[in-house]
Order: C-alpha cells, then structure tokens, then sequence
C-alpha cells in the first residue's frame, strides 16, 4: 500500500531531522533516493533547487513532491492526495512530540534534557548536512555524477565558486535566493552559447 | 464564541500567510513570527518567544512546522495548533502539487536544464557556506567532545554509509551523558 509506506518513511523522516533546513537532506536522500528507490538523486536535487525558490520548510516541499511522483501514476487526484499523505507523516512526529515538549515547558520551565541532547546533535548535524552536501557538490559539478577530468562541468565551477565568494565576502546580508537565480540565467545564457 | 472563533481565524491566516510568503524555511520564518506574535498581537512574551524558538530548534522536524505548533497551543491549545500547522503545511502542498503537475513537461525543456544546471552550482555553494559557517561556530566554541563528535559523524555517514538515525542516537545519548546543562542558548 503506497500511501502507508508514504506515511511511514515521511513519518521517520519528520522524526529524525533535527535542527531544520538542511538538516533533513541526509536522511530525505538516504530513505526516499537510496532505500526507496522513489525518485533519482537528479529529481532529489531538483527538489532542493525548486525549495529554494518556493516558501516552505524544504521536507515539507519534498513531501508533496514525492507524494505526487510516487502515488501519481494513477493520476491526478491519487497525487494529490499522496501528496496530503506525506505532507502529513512528515507532521505527525513533530505536532506529537512538540505539544509533549510545550506542554512539560509551561508545566517546569526548564531545558536541561533538551540541553544535554543537543549538545551531541547539534555538532553532528552539521556533519550530515556536509555529507549530504558532497553528494550534492559533486552533483552539480560534474556531467553524470562521475568523478573525472572529463566529466568536470567548467561552467557549474565557475558558477559555484562565484557564488561561494559572494557569500563569504557579503555574509549573512545576502538573500540565497538572488545568487541562486542569477546562477540560473547564467545557466542559460553560457549553456545556451556553448 | 464569535471571538474564539476570530480567534482560531487570525491564527489559521496568520501561518498560512507567513508561509506562503517566506522563502528561505526556519531561520527566516521565526523572525517574522515574533514580529506578528509578539509585537503586533502581544500574545507572546518576548522572552517566552525566545523559549518557544529554542524548543522549535531542538525539536525533530521543520523549524516552521515546530514554531507553529509552539504558537498555536499558546494562544488557543491543542486545536491552535492543530490550525497553525495546517496554515503552515497548506501552501507548500498547493505550490508543490502545481509545480509537480508540471514537472516533466518543464523539466525537459532545454532551457529549463540549463538553468537548473545553473541553479544546482548556486545551491551547491549555499550548503557549502551553510556546512562552512556551522562548523565554524563549533570548532570556535572549544569543546573538545563536540569537535570529536562532528569529524567522527562526518567519517560514519560520508565513507561508512552508517544510518543517519543511528549515527543521531548515539550523539544525542553521548551529548546526555557530557552536555548536560554545558550549552548556552
């Protein structure tokens, strides 16, 4: 049954993504790429560029994406409600254990456990999100996905290491989505000459 | 009873809203939140908020969704927040269905490669300088575990392929057992 397995894997993805935004790259690409066989890592990537360019928390984004890709196929209305499906799962952990965690918070006041968890995951967050962001990297990097000379995207460097720069040297003040879009019609523009 | 359900309204639209409109997920969403919940309302205490931010912070799943919860069972218990993740959940569902829709008939447009070509190298660079500023604020901090934790949970997830769930227990058992009460907000 598609949509409990849609439920389930968003479910456990909902679960294990702490920390927000790109934190839940990792385990998104590990469950719904590598596991389930859902979509290719191509559409994953697709998926992060088109979050980058809709409001929305990204899991939520790639929830109604994949609800649609997945249960689709049988047309329109089971998309869209694959797509609800997902959306949910990805929910469903959080509303629980937020409203545990609001409730015992205006009952004490007090952190420290919360404290103490985080102290270990917030270091190891970051890891996955460069784990996950290698496979990314290379993605947009190189033709096929293959680590070569050959397959070396020269333009997709340049793009990158321009972009890379701008945000080091403008810091916080940057909006992504600006680089993002000007990476874009560079795309077309320099692809399209050569 | 009619101003409950005013009530329940202004919450509903108010995420909605806010949802729909922010690009750019947590970090910016939560902001904006305080600006409307506290400022302009004055449902929520400015510190209270601070709280409420952390808790959406270390808390599994989307920053936003975690925020919405957090605000709704304030103003207007279990059912507000029930209304506010629907509010927040809705427009990614309805952007997303649309551009689904329209995915593979977008996607292989030439040009439309050529600029996800394009877009793909600036994402790139903003996990790269995401992962870079992280990393930074943890090696400034100076704890010794936390470096420790970090390069080993890189080397289990990147070479190893361990499980990314796996690899979070273990971390979060390994910060209860050295971080209690250790971190600053």
């Amino acid at each position: 049954m598609i949509y409990l397995q849609l439920f389930y894997n968003f479910c456990k993805i909902g679960l294990f993504s702490i920390g927000g935004g790109y934190a839940v790259l990792p385990l998104m690409q590990q469950v719904i790429v590598d596991k389930m066989g859902w979509i290719t890592m191509e559409q994953f990537s697709d998926v992060i560029t088109i979050s980058q360019m809709t409001p929305g928390p990204i899991a939520l984004n790639a929830a109604s994406f994949v609800g649609i890709q997945v249960a689709g196929a049988m047309g329109t209305v089971q998309g869209i409600l694959g797509a609800a499906i997902a959306t949910a799962g990805c929910i469903f952990p959080s509303f629980v254990i937020v409203l545990f965690v609001a409730y015992m918070y205006y009952k004490y006041r007090s952190l420290s456990v919360i404290d103490g968890l985080l102290y270990g995951i917030r270091p190891a967050v970051v890891s996955l999100i460069a784990s996950a962001g290698v496979g990314i990297v290379i993605m947009a990097l190189f033709t096929d996905s293959v680590i070569s000379f050959k397959s070396l995207d020269y333009v997709a460097v340049a793009l990158f290491a321009v972009s890379l720069a701008l945000f080091r040297i403008f810091k916080k003040k940057l909006n992504p989505i600006y680089v993002i879009l000007a990476s874009g019609l560079a795309g077309i523009v320099v692809y399209s000459l050569i | 009873m009619k101003t409950k359900l005013g009530l329940y309204f202004k919450l509903f639209i108010s995420t909605f809203v806010l949802s729909a409109f922010t690009f750019g997920g947590g970090y910016v969403i939560v902001p904006l939140m305080r600006k409307k919940f506290v400022d302009k309302y004055g449902w929520i205490e400015e510190e209270e908020m601070l709280d409420l931010v952390a808790i959406s912070q270390s808390c599994p799943g989307a920053i936003a969704v975690n925020a919405s919860v957090l605000v709704g069972y304030r103003v207007a218990g279990v059912f507000g927040s029930f209304l506010c993740v629907l509010g927040t959940a809705l427009p990614p569902l309805i952007i997303l269905s649309v551009i689904s829709f329209f995915y593979d008939a977008f996607r292989s447009n030439v040009y439309v490669g050529y600029a996800l070509r394009g877009m793909q190298a600036g994402v790139a660079a903003v996990i790269a300088d995401v992962v870079y500023g992280m990393a930074k604020n943890i090696v400034k901090n100076k704890k010794v575990i936390q470096i420790l934790v970090m390069i080993a949970a890189f080397v289990a997830a990147y070479f190893f392929d361990i499980s990314v769930m796996l690899i979070l227990v273990i971390c979060a058992a390994l910060g209860l057992v050295f971080g209690r009460g250790k971190t600053k907000q």
